[in-house]
């Protein structure tokens, strides 16, 4: 068990190390550098050179990447070209407001998905099943930017309950963001919800049509013991690995949600400083998001490894 | 008589609609009524609704299905009138079931004692305090070896004989009355199947319990049961004692279906049971069974038979028993024609071949080196030749499809060569071995479900070989096609049929023509008949002897099922955990002496006679990996001879000029030992 721990953890940082990697060469390759992108028309001459030296872009490739991770290692991300302030700060900052708008949502979506996932499993095909399983279908495809908009307009304009734009600085407390932060969590939630939702619902549906199901059925044992006891331990595992992916997605896939309710969260930045062409920002997100993605994987899948018994033996005889 | 049965079906008729509001019966009009402590088998090919029949009696239906008429009563309460809390009481209590393949019927994540103890907690008075106690007595009831760890384990942690045992201790936790068992033993392996039938008989004489054995395998209910109920398109055809159904069969259905069961003594093909049962909802007014019966007269076609009673006292569903009861009994089917072997002309010889299923890591394969485990076959030289089919039998796991798979090249060999026609030899990879090379071996799986691509109809399925081995098109690729299909008795008309559209035995012709279309000159059968009905697999198996001889094929005919392998083979050989026990010419195989591990697995093998008994030598362990030294079978040996056995690898005997015995015993020793024990 603890041998397959550090596999895994050790893969986790070679797949990192390997992005990091693929992000610096692509940076490399782009035609210019980080100064000539920033300083666009400006760049030559004097000003191009202290902006070189400033950002110590005189050096062969491969001193600077070993000293760009090895600095992310430690935390320190160099600073930006936009303003010269240190990246780790900045991104720090965004990244508490993402983890915030997350927790929040996972905290709203998470226990709503199971508990409707299983309701319209167990009544398949009922009036409350067509129901639920419709309005997650309309969560689903209708785009984020029209589905926020049309909340701003409900909560917003007309009936003047919330806030519909976040105007508070990047750098507040967690507290200082409520309620302005209750809108843009409704619709995250929403989306998530209506994904984990249906996944919960298939994967109880299989579970409820397997032998063991039926066994324990026709062993009498009563319907709510079934369910809880050989339905939900079996039907929930799944659930682990879309939540990871949830929680990944949560962190930088919301830029459209981010941008219109004006949330300064990670993706947003990451928006931001490639149209300011900011490569050192870009190249910070992009590593600290996929440490994310890894990491949230990782978790998961052990998880998934302790809830289930199947795996775990398998992973012990190894 | 009423009062005291234990389970009464009256007039019981089961079935669903369909698309069009139609109603479609599963069971017809079943009368049925079982006394305590009696033993009865329910026996149909699928599809004859003997597991609804019995999960009717626990007040079951599977989703689409309801009750049309009739009733079900357990100790005369209306079962399907009962509560959903009444139900739950009789259920796993009075009335417990043994499922078909617990190792999907025990809920993965719950552990082994606590899924018996909520059975105790649900059904029985045992209070919460004594109840580990009583779990570890129910385990070491039905024989499991130390109950004390195995309260612990997961299901998946155990072998598929214990996962049997697990699922019938959990139905003994109710002190049941009567047990249903609906296939118990499908898909274990023979010595396992014999250890948990005699177990299952035990506990029947122990406890007086009633049971209620669903099973296509009349040599199974012929150990446990009594009485056999004998099932067809929904209906009892024949209900009597199980000597008189198995020895004397008076509806021609049964009789059939006896015949079409290969025999252990008998070298010689089934008889084959033409055509299909008909689907629900497509009988017509006479018998279900007439279109397929060959004694069928006028009346048969126009009036449907009652369930009446012969002078002996059995029920049965057929106009004509009385003549049927005057038929002799019917004799040895037709013999296997050997002439076509020329041992002059070697198709196939595997020369020492191993194979390991170890996956190289990462390091070892950029270094190149191979792992150094004990290989998961090994030693394998058997020379095969022209027209001749060699059997290969063994038990699960014991390398026979992996051997085929290596012939095929779909594995790579570790060690060893396979050399074609005496000269040739044939690379270890599909992709390196020629155009030509491909087309003269073909393969057939056991599982037509999932070897056809279910969205290719029959004509795409024949062009794909046609196309690529003969580079055929349009007319001449049809024509071929229809031929192929007429040899395989199905014709042209199948052509733009999918796989769906087909039954299980119409599905492996199919299989069967795909290879045939290739012209090949060896045939790897693998299992081919084991996902079959015995009725078809007598067709599959009469077919494939007709198409032996019609084009001289060579088969190298893969089975665990002795009687099938006798059915049809020139020779067998015997393997166990990947290597060769015995081999020889079958009818020296099937006969004394034999290597140790041929005794087990015949001692073990099940005939639809009420009088055979098997012979149980040795215990049902499961091994997972081959011994790295000494005989492969020393740990379950019942004949081991002492440390030899652990630490030499035996020699081959050779008993006669072409039967050899791997084993430390002498074979003329070996010999009185067991005539010994026949005596």
């Amino acid at each position: 068990m603890l041998s397959m721990l550090l596999r895994r953890l050790l893969l986790g940082l070679v797949t990192v190390v390997l992005v990091s990697i693929i992000i610096f060469t692509g940076v490399e390759i782009l035609p210019g550098d980080a100064c000539t992108a920033f300083l666009e028309r400006e760049a030559q001459g004097k000003l191009l050179e202290n902006c070189r030296r400033d950002l110590d872009l005189n050096r062969p490739a491969l001193e600077r990447y070993v000293d760009w991770a090895s600095g992310a290692v430690v935390g320190d991300l160099g600073v930006s070209v936009n303003g010269q302030e240190s990246i780790a700060e900045l991104v720090g900052n965004r990244m508490n407001n993402s983890l915030l708008l997350a927790f929040c949502a996972l905290l709203v979506g998470v226990p709503l998905a199971i508990f409707l996932g299983v309701i319209t499993a167990l009544w398949r095909d009922k009036p409350i099943d067509l129901f639920f399983s419709t309005v997650a279908i309309f969560a689903m495809t209708i785009p984020e930017f029209v589905s926020s908009t049309v909340l701003i307009l409900v909560f917003s304009v007309w009936l003047g309950w919330l806030p519909g734009i976040v105007l508070t600085s990047a750098n507040a407390s967690a507290v200082e963001f409520f309620p302005e932060i209750i809108l843009p969590v409704i619709v995250v939630a929403m989306v998530m919800t209506a994904h984990i939702l249906r996944m919960v619902r298939t994967s109880v549906i299989d579970v409820l049509a397997s032998d063991y199901v039926r066994m324990a059925t026709l062993k009498g044992v009563p319907y709510w013991q079934v369910v809880f006891r050989h339905v939900l331990p079996n039907a929930l595992l799944p659930a682990i690995n879309v939540v990871a992916l949830t929680i990944a997605w949560l962190l930088g896939g919301v830029v459209v949600i981010e941008v219109v309710f004006n949330y300064p969260g990670l993706g947003r930045m990451m928006i931001d400083s490639i149209s300011d062409r900011d490569l050192p920002v870009v190249q910070a997100i992009a590593l600290i998001l996929a440490t994310v993605y890894v990491s949230v994987n990782l978790t998961a899948d052990l998880l998934t490894m302790i809830a289930n018994p199947r795996l775990r033996t398998l992973h012990m005889r190894k | 008589m009423g009062n005291k049965s234990l389970i009464e079906i009256r007039d019981l008729s089961i079935g669903f609609s369909n698309l069009a509001k139609q109603l479609l019966p599963i069971l017809r009009n079943i009368d049925l009524t079982i006394e305590a402590g009696e033993t009865v088998g329910l026996v149909g090919e699928s599809g004859s609704g003997k597991s609804t029949l019995a999960l009717a009696m626990m007040g079951y239906l599977g989703n689409p299905l309801k009750v049309l008429t009739g009733s079900t009563s357990f100790r005369n309460q209306s079962t399907f009138d009962l509560s959903a809390r009444e139900l739950e009481q009789i259920r796993g209590g009075e009335l417990a079931l043994i499922p078909q393949n617990a190792g999907q019927a025990l809920t993965p994540t719950q552990r082994i004692g606590r899924q018996i103890s909520e059975s105790l907690k649900l059904h029985s008075k045992v209070s919460e305090v004594d109840r580990p106690a009583r779990v570890l007595e129910l385990l070491t009831q039905v024989r499991l070896p130390d109950p004390t760890t195995l309260v612990d384990r997961y299901p998946h942690e155990l072998s598929g004989g214990q996962q049997q045992r697990v699922a019938v201790a959990m139905a003994l936790a109710g002190e049941p009355d009567a047990l249903l068992l609906d296939e118990p033993t499908t898909g274990l392996d023979v010595t396992t199947q014999a250890h948990v039938l005699e177990l299952l008989r035990d506990l029947a004489k122990e406890t007086g319990t009633a049971m209620v054995y669903v099973s296509h395998d009349l040599g199974a209910i012929a150990r446990v049961c009594d009485r056999v109920v004998v099932m067809y398109a929904g209906e009892i055809v024949l209900d009597g004692s199980v000597r008189q159904v198995l020895l004397k069969p008076v509806h021609p259905y049964a009789r059939s279906l006896l015949a079409s069961i290969p025999k252990l003594r008998e070298a010689s093909l089934p008889a084959a049971l033409d055509g299909r049962p008909p689907a629900a909802g497509d009988v017509g007014k006479g018998c279900a069974f007439v279109e397929r019966c060959k004694m069928a007269e006028d009346r048969c076609a126009l009036e449907r038979p009652l369930l009446q009673f012969t002078k002996a006292g059995e029920r049965v569903r057929c106009h004509l028993f009385e003549k049927v009861e005057k038929l002799a009994a019917s004799g040895p089917g037709s013999a296997v024609d050997r002439s076509l072997i020329s041992h002059a002309t070697e198709v196939l010889a595997l020369d020492n071949i191993a194979i390991s299923y170890t996956t190289r890591g990462l390091w070892d394969q950029i270094l190149g080196r191979q792992p150094n485990d004990t290989p998961t076959v090994d030693d394998i030289s058997i020379v095969i030749h022209k027209g001749e089919t060699i059997g290969l039998v063994g038990e699960s796991g014991s390398g026979k499809s992996t051997i085929l798979k290596a012939i095929a090249g779909l594995i790579p060999t570790r060690n060893g060569r396979i050399i074609y026609n005496g000269n040739e030899l044939l690379k270890a990879s599909v992709d390196q071995r020629s155009n030509d090379q491909l087309r003269r071996i073909q393969l057939i799986f056991q599982n037509p479900d999932d070897s056809l691509n279910p969205r290719q109809t029959v004509a795409e399925i024949l062009a794909q070989p046609l196309r690529l081995y003969f580079g055929l098109s349009n007319q001449e690729l049809h024509d071929r096609s229809v031929e192929i299909l007429e040899r395989v008795r199905l014709g042209g008309h199948y052509l733009d049929r999918l796989p769906s559209q087909l039954s299980g035995g119409e599905k492996q012709r199919v299989a069967v023509a795909r290879a045939f279309i290739a012209e090949p000159e060896l045939v790897l059968c693998d299992e081919v008949t084991s996902a079959l009905d015995v009725s078809v697999q007598a067709a599959v198996l009469e077919l494939l002897n007709r198409l032996q001889r019609e084009f001289g094929t060579t088969y190298i005919f893969v089975s665990h099922d002795l009687a099938v392998v006798r059915a049809l083979a020139d020779r067998v050989a015997l393997l166990y955990q990947g290597r060769l026990c015995e081999i020889g010419p079958a009818a020296d195989v099937y006969s004394l002496p034999s290597h140790p591990y041929t005794e087990v697995l015949l001692g073990a093998v099940l005939e639809p006679d009420p009088d055979s008994v098997p012979v149980l030598s040795a215990d049902d362990i499961v091994e997972l990996s081959p011994m790295p030294v000494g005989c492969a079978f020393q740990r379950r040996c019942p004949r081991r001879v002492g440390d030899i056995c652990e630490t030499k690898t035996p020699p081959w005997q050779q008993v006669d000029d072409e039967h050899l015995i791997r084993c430390h015993i002498p074979h003329i020793e070996l010999r009185e030992l067991q005539m010994g024990r026949a005596n």
